[in-house]
């Protein structure tokens, strides 16, 4: 299983690459194998601003429909659009052209995020 | 009939055990004396005899001998005996929620069909299918809207259903969802009413075809300037006039739902009836209720599955698209053999015959002195006109004649105690037309 080093990580399997004060979000490899085949991904609208926690996106496979919850707070500033037509971006490359979206966010509300090494033992520990 | 017993003395005493009270009395102890029931009152088994005509009495208290003109969104037309064959045979009736595809791939079929059908008379992308009633089913169309636009204020025609209008306040009455009413202008839909309210915060305008009074519209402006604020266009609709109405897909409309009674289901009172409901492709994964879709298996031949299934309460929980997941499978099958029999050429004749019966009707009783149209818009089956007198007393006058001439609007529409609505299927002959009219001369 893959988990970079470079990313952050949450409990819910999000994850979050911080450039300054832009961050990118996707799902972990783990949450993606754990689905199964996504057939459909809901991104949020553009523009749209969320608070650290909130449910900001929608993943559903053959088997369920999984909440995508904010790593972090902060307004919304690209989607990736190619989901619409290939969701199956988020099975085959999770952390690359599989991400779901950016924003704008403030480095404060890093705070709490696990880092590769700490996810690593957190998903190990739930099998 | 012996009484009913879930559970025998030992049952109880083991249960009461196992979670550690010593009587009913106590395990109901948390519950406050005056919240409880005094007594269930439960009288005594009876025999199967005195069951029977208990119920046959009951029964019988049925006004089952009326010529009936009462419509208000149900309608009494032709249900062929084809339909009841079929839809009361066991493998239909008995039968549980098609969730195993690899058993249940003719009740799928059936469901695909009646949605194909919806889908055909609507002229939308997808049906679900079927939901409680049209009520019910205008109500997941509201939600679906705000869910959709993130916007919570609906812009609603009072030419709804009042039943509807009551339903979608009821339902939605714990939510933050913002009801602006637009009252008609002479029973139509009123342009300056839905221009001025429909804004950037509206989720949905909500109108009905033909609505409560019978009148048939074209809402396509309606329905753009709502696209151009950024809102949902719901309509509900009459199935059989579909058959010869401009339909919802053709209005631009982006829900469409309706009471499907009218596709073959008899009238009762409190139902079961049916709901359906079909939208645009781009609203598919908002649309409650399950959907049967068509696939191929591993060999390529065709087969059905319940598709979009993760969004649905067994496997999302609370986080379902909707909660209501009962639907009227049964009443939905009906409407599909109706469907199927009718044809399409048989449903724009049904449609035909309908109309031309009520504008024959609608003759007849304005020639009554002191009855007039109630409006000169187009109607399909049904219209109102104008009385000298009260139209409820009009109305319990007429019973006594062996006519249930139809719905006093005062009783919906306020100011409208001499209005009446009259419902002009294809089952109303021309004898019963003019006898009813001679009568309602007579009653005046």
């Amino acid at each position: 299983m893959e988990i970079p080093a470079d990313l952050k990580y949450t409990k819910e399997h999000e994850w979050m690459r911080r450039e300054k004060t832009r961050v990118v979000v996707g799902i972990t490899d783990y949450a993606q194998q754990s689905l199964g085949d996504i057939t459909f991904v809901q991104v949020p609208k553009v523009g749209s601003v969320f608070k650290k926690g909130d449910v900001c996106a929608t993943v559903e496979s053959v088997k369920a429909v999984s909440d995508v919850y904010a790593p972090a707070g902060g307004k919304v500033v690209e989607v990736n659009e190619q989901l619409a037509g290939q969701p199956e971006l988020v099975n085959r490359s999770p952390y690359g052209e599989g991400f779901l979206f950016a924003m704008e966010s403030d480095e404060k509300d890093d705070e709490g995020l696990m880092d590769a090494d700490a996810y690593r033992q957190y998903v190990e520990s739930l099998s | 009939m012996s009484g009913y017993v879930p559970h025998t003395p030992d049952d109880i005493r083991e249960m009461l055990e196992a979670v550690g009270v010593a009587s009913i009395e106590d395990l109901f102890s948390v519950i406050p004396p005056a919240l409880r029931p005094r007594s269930f009152n439960l009288p005594e088994g009876k025999t199967e005899f005195e069951v029977t005509e208990y119920l046959a009495r009951l029964a019988r208290k049925n006004a089952t001998h009326l010529v009936n003109f009462v419509g208000g969104g149900f309608y009494d037309h032709f249900i062929p005996a084809a339909v009841d064959a079929i839809a009361s045979r066991a493998e239909w009736v008995t039968s549980y929620t098609p969730y195993q595809p690899e058993c249940s791939q003719g009740w799928l079929q059936a469901l695909y069909e009646y949605q194909t059908f919806i889908c055909e008379l609507t002229g939308m992308d997808v049906a679900n299918a079927s939901l409680y009633d049209g009520g019910t089913a205008l109500y997941e169309a509201s939600l679906m809207a705000i869910r959709a636009t993130g916007r919570n204020r609906i812009v609603m025609d009072s030419g709804v259903n009042l039943i509807y209008r009551t339903m979608l306040r009821t339902y939605t009455s714990n939510l933050s969802i913002e009801f602006v009413e637009v009252p008609v202008e002479g029973m139509r839909t009123s342009r300056d009413g839905f221009f001025s309210k429909i804004d950037d915060r509206t989720a949905a305008v909500i109108l009905q075809n033909p609505n409560f009074f019978g009148t048939v519209d074209d809402h396509t402006d309606i329905v753009e300037e709502a696209h151009r604020r950024g809102a949902l266009a719901i309509q509900s609709v009459y199935p059989v006039a579909l058959g010869m109405v401009k339909s919802p897909g053709e209005m631009g409309a982006d829900i469409a739902t309706g009471e499907g009674q009218s596709l073959g289901i008899p009238l009762s009172f409190g139902g079961p009836y049916l709901g359906f409901m079909a939208c645009r492709q781009e609203l598919v994964r908002q649309m409650p209720g399950r959907i049967a879709g068509a696939t191929v298996d591993r060999e390529g031949r065709r087969g059905f599955v319940l598709t979009l299934q993760t969004r649905e309460q067994h496997i999302r929980r609370e986080k379902a698209t909707s909660n209501i997941c009962s639907n009227e499978s049964l009443c939905a099958l009906r409407a599909a053999v109706f469907c199927a029999l009718m044809g399409a050429r048989g449903f724009a004749e049904l449609a035909q015959v309908n109309y031309h019966k009520a504008e024959f009707a609608k003759r007849v009783l304005t020639s009554i002195a002191g009855v007039s149209l109630a409006c000169d818009a187009p109607t399909f089956n049904e219209f109102a006109v104008r009385l000298p007198r009260n139209a409820d007393e009009v109305v319990y006058r007429m019973f006594d004649r062996t006519f249930a001439c139809g719905f006093p609007l005062g009783r919906f529409y306020r100011g409208m105690d001499n209005f009446l609505l009259v419902a002009v299927t294809e089952k109303r002959t021309r004898e019963e037309i003019l006898t009813m009219a001679s009568a309602l001369e007579a009653v005046l």
